[in-house]
């Protein structure tokens, strides 16, 4: 008896049957409630302050004014395409966390159609070359690992990483060429004084900035959705990623759904890249992505690559960022407080997943069970 | 063009290189600690991209530990409430000045690696999500203290400098300066550099010729194997990560403590993380590799101050582009040559679990 229960693990861990979604999302929302306690109390810890008003701030950051909560629309909206991007490649098992580079470049295109044509073409024209621009450079970011990836099974993960600073060097370098004013190596607002005024701008509409870029994304969620769960490619695409060799006894051509795919999520992650440098920034910058690209990451896997779910996952983490981001200013902490709270929330809600697909027996419990038996 | 000539350009070419040498040296030092780390983990099947994070970590944890001893000296040596430098100066053990920044620096990563694997072999998470949120939070947990740590100092300026600390870890050996070139190129680091070094072909030789070493290989490449023969897959891969993100946590502390003299300023580390992630692949999983490729990368990294481009500022940025080029093309051809040797671990990436096979 003695032997056998030294043998015996403390815990012994069993897969879950599928379990409702309700109890799934359960458990993510439990997770993401002890991570704010956890936050809390090292807020309470470093601020000193009422664990209330914390709360409250980091509420206030996304809801307190209209213009905060068209912001935060806004930056769900554009963190949402990014992530959109990238699901299909998800679905593949093809992990590009390149959206950052992608994305770089298509602000990069659209920035050297805003600048290089604005004598050249009227305004129609400039935001169908923008848009055309956007999305080639944007796929010819995706393909190239792709290319790599399906004849030479090339590692996908750190191409397309490497793919990211290439990127950032290239719009580093664009930067000082298209310099304005000299010598600053920056480039400030694009077009913004006559005669270019608003030249190569995504038009606004309903008198909002932003609702342009969000209808946008909403289309693209949408048809994201009806792409991968209804459409053909879109079960191809979730065929080889299951599994190459069924991919191949159903005569699907592996090679072509990985390039066809990458086309299509660098595409979109250019397509971000416009709504960025067109829609609402008007500029270019290194850091205009913002990390959006990695961000992404963990939206798309949060929702396990369901582009429905993805509206909520990206709105929870544009609020928690927005708002780890007003505590940090509010109570007088340095700004890189947010990432650590940002940290915090994500290795909860990566760890909560565990007990989403498993479930934990302890030993005791074990044991009484086998005695009730007897 | 006449011999003298010749001779003379040649000459100046040489004093041009043993001058650009020892700083190429200085920048490839943390790369080469983070790569050799970071392959370890790699060659568990752990592909940790939170080790930008881990190398943060490690070198704010020393100093923060350098920041404390640093002030219990200072504190020793008040006189009616002004500092006797010469006191202080007595005070500070060279010995104490070492262990408490590195021992604290090998907590901190220490740490880290924990996490990265209590979610990602224990609870396991997928490693590409935790790895990017570690590399989020390290970059935040350095960034925040490093500015916290400002605020206590007082300063003026945005930064620490723990410069009397840091000339223990600067200190080369005495007789460097009299050798004159070959002084400069080989004897003129501080002692975690040839630590570095050490570390590396130590590990090389791990990984190549012990039992140990060919374990751990066999758990990143075939994981089910490697348990179906006795081997405690969980045990190595805990093991060789947070091995690994000690010694990559290494490679912070010799930034802040080495290279830039004791002074911690907020993103100064930069994205040399990222750079030692592609030294991994650079050098196609081989610590010993490392050793000269990472003062290549070091020498690329800087290579956009030395060539002269005139009043062409831009074009720095494209050379600034050159080790993720030169990686992605070793990458490639690595993968065209499909010589086995050569492959990344062939579970890289993915989990294990023995229910699931």
């Amino acid at each position: 008896m003695s032997e056998a229960k030294q043998r015996e693990p403390l815990i012994h861990i069993s897969r879950r049957g599928n379990l409702p979604w309700w109890g799934a999302w359960g458990i993510r929302a439990a997770a993401v409630a002890l991570a704010m306690m956890v936050c809390a109390l090292l807020c309470i810890l470093v601020t000193r302050t009422n664990p209330l008003d914390i709360f409250r701030t980091m509420f206030e950051a996304s809801f307190k004014t209209e213009r905060k909560f068209w912001v935060m629309l806004h930056s769900t909206a554009i963190l949402l395409c990014v992530s959109l991007a990238v699901t299909p490649a998800f679905r593949m098992r093809f992990w590009n966390v390149g959206g950052e580079g992608q994305a770089l470049m298509g602000c990069l295109a659209s920035a050297a159609c805003m600048i290089l044509l604005r004598d050249a073409v009227p305004h129609w024209l400039m935001i169908v070359c923008m848009v055309f621009a956007s999305i080639t450079a944007g796929a010819i970011w995706g393909l190239i690992p792709a290319f790599f990836k399906a004849n030479w099974n090339t590692n996908e993960t750190l191409f397309t990483l490497m793919m990211n600073y290439i990127a950032t060097q290239l719009v580093a370098y664009f930067c000082v060429v298209w310099e304005n004013p000299k010598g600053s190596g920056q480039i400030g607002i694009i077009n913004q004084r006559d005669p270019y005024k608003g030249l190569g701008w995504l038009p606004v509409v309903g008198g909002q900035k932003y609702l342009l870029n969000i209808i946008i994304v909403a289309v693209i969620c949408a048809a994201m959705f009806f792409y991968l769960y209804y459409s053909k490619q879109g079960f191809e695409l979730s065929v080889v990623g299951e599994s190459e060799k069924t991919a191949h006894y159903l005569g699907i051509k592996v090679k072509r759904v990985i390039i066809r795919t990458m086309i299509l999520s660098g595409a979109l992650c250019g397509l971000t890249g416009l709504l960025l440098t067109g829609g609402n920034d008007h500029t270019l910058t290194t850091t205009l992505v913002g990390g959006r690209g990695f961000t992404a990451v963990m939206v798309s896997w949060l929702a396990k690559f369901n582009p429905l779910w993805m509206i909520l996952t990206s709105f929870l983490l544009v609020f928690l960022q927005k708002g780890a981001g007003d505590i940090s200013t509010n109570f007088g902490l340095n700004e890189s407080f947010s990432d650590i709270l940002t940290g915090i929330i994500l290795f909860f809600i990566i760890g909560s997943e565990f007990f989403i697909h498993y479930r934990l027996h302890l030993r005791h419990r074990h044991l009484s069970d086998k005695e009730a038996v007897k | 063009m006449s011999d003298t000539g010749f001779f003379a350009a040649l000459g100046a070419f040489l004093v041009g290189v043993a001058a650009f040498i020892p700083r190429a040296v200085v920048q490839g030092v943390p790369l080469l600690l983070g790569s050799t780390g970071e392959t370890l983990t790699e060659k568990s099947g752990n592909l940790n991209l939170g080790i930008p994070g881990v190398m943060y970590v490690g070198g704010i944890s020393g100093v923060v530990g350098a920041f404390y001893y640093d002030q219990s000296v200072r504190a020793g040596a008040m006189v009616d409430g002004v500092l006797d430098t010469a006191r202080y100066a007595a005070n500070m053990n060279g010995f104490l000045a070492i262990t408490v920044p590195v021992l604290s620096c090998l907590l901190g990563a220490l740490l880290m690696g924990l996490l990265y694997c209590f979610l990602t072999v224990t609870l396991r998470a997928n490693q590409n999500v935790t790895g990017l949120a570690l590399t989020t939070f390290g970059v935040g947990i350095g960034n925040f203290f490093g500015g916290s740590l400002i605020k206590l100092s007082g300063s003026d300026v945005p930064s620490i400098a723990l410069t009397r600390i840091s000339t223990y870890f600067h200190a080369s050996l005495p007789f460097a300066d009299s050798l004159g070139w070959f002084g400069q190129v080989f004897l003129s680091y501080g002692f975690l550099a040839y630590t570095a070094v050490i570390i590396a072909l130590a590990a090389a030789y791990v990984l190549k010729r012990t039992r140990v070493g060919l374990h751990l290989r066999a758990v990143g490449e075939n994981p089910a194997t490697a348990d179906a023969a006795g081997i405690s897959v969980n045990r190595y891969k805990y093991a060789s990560t947070c091995i690994g993100s000690m010694i990559a946590g290494l490679g912070g502390l010799y930034y802040v403590m080495d290279y830039a003299s004791g002074v911690w300023s907020n993103n100064a580390f930069g994205d040399r993380g990222w750079l030692a992630i592609a030294l991994v692949i650079f050098t196609i999983w081989r610590p010993n590799v490392g050793v000269l490729a990472s003062f290549l990368f070091g020498g690329l990294y800087i290579l956009h101050m030395y060539i002269p481009t005139g009043m062409n500022l831009a074009v720095k940025e494209l050379y600034k582009m050159a080790p993720y080029v030169v990686t992605l093309i070793v990458l490639i051809l690595s993968s065209l040559r499909n010589k086995r040797e050569n492959q990344p671990p062939q579970h890289l990436g993915l989990p294990y679990f023995r229910e699931e096979r």
